[in-house]
């Protein structure tokens, strides 16, 4: 798991590799991040086991959502100064447009922190930011 | 259409996609308008590897598939359709090196639109999630003819 000591050295190296290496769903999706300045932008590199509609092809909705779902998870965790861990409570996910067989992004907004859960807001999209694939908000638990 | 035929089109449906593959997902019973999904096990999905417990993002897939494929349980003809959205509400963390199901449900079928909903759970009876969907209803023409008869096995499109 993400220990304090990895989610430190993240914050102040701004190397995702560590904190990515200790979380197995991540490196399952192919999940990146890369960080500019305060801002975290998620990565999704295009990987044909990720795919869901063949025909498109597009990838599995699923996984559109659990890459939006962990992303949210390593944000709530880098703009804490302790670890807490978040844990998910709820998910609602819109689907805009296909995912397709292609690189996808994320970036989260805290909507609200309060002293035990946080709302986060999630937007993916691909070719363009002003074109989202899906935007969901999220509830979290955080745990001392 | 009785329930095997049922099964074996969401069988032949759920191999055409990597993903669902990928997570070994299998079918485990299927009836007119509701369909059992199983995820097993695998260190490869795990969110913490200090609990073993799966990520939620497993979750969500598997609750996806169960929700988007049980159209296939209640619709004769094959159609593909799109997620519009998906709300999922987690109860508990899965247990680890248990299986997961999902049972999912049609229960509702407009001209355009589809509902599901869809239990995840466990075989100690514990409910890990549930989650409501809504589904577009493009029409059959919408997905190739080669692609229909892959899943329906050529035997679509009498009615």
């Amino acid at each position: 798991m993400t220990s304090p000591e990895i989610l430190k050295y993240t914050q102040q190296t701004g190397d995702f590799s560590r904190m990515l290496e200790s979380i197995p769903y991540a490196r399952f999706i192919g999940l990146e991040c890369d960080q500019f300045g305060d801002d975290l932008i998620f990565r999704l590199p295009r990987k044909e086991q990720n795919l869901g509609n063949p025909i498109l092809p597009a990838i599995h909705g699923g996984v559109i959502g659990g890459f939006m779902e962990l992303s949210a998870v390593i944000y709530l965790m880098m703009a804490q100064e302790a670890l807490r861990m978040p844990r998910i409570v709820d998910f609602s996910l819109d689907y805009l447009r296909a995912g397709l067989d292609r690189e996808t992004f994320a970036e989260c907004q805290l909507t609200r922190q309060g002293n035990r859960v946080a709302n986060v807001m999630i937007t993916a999209w691909q070719k363009s930011r002003s074109q989202p694939i899906a935007t969901a908000r999220a509830h979290f638990l955080l745990e001392d | 259409m009785n329930d095997s035929l049922r099964a074996d089109r969401v069988r032949r449906f759920i191999s055409t996609l990597n993903q669902a593959c990928e997570l070994g997902l299998n079918v485990e019973s299927a009836a007119e308008g509701e369909l059992i999904l199983r995820l097993p096990y695998s260190d490869q999905i795990v969110g913490n590897p200090d609990t073993g417990v799966i990520h939620g993002g497993a979750i969500t897939t598997l609750m996806d598939t169960a929700s988007g494929s049980v159209i296939m349980c209640a619709l004769d003809d094959f159609e593909l359709c799109p997620t519009l959205d998906l709300r999922v509400d987690y109860m508990r963390p899965a247990e680890p090196h248990r299986p997961v199901f999902a049972r999912a449900q049609t229960y509702k079928i407009t001209r355009n639109i589809i509902f599901t909903r869809c239990e995840a759970y466990q075989d100690t009876g514990e409910t890990i999630a549930n989650c409501v969907g809504t589904f577009m209803r493009i029409g059959k023409e919408a997905t190739p003819k080669a692609y229909r008869d892959l899943i329906t096995g050529g035997e679509d499109d009498q009615s």
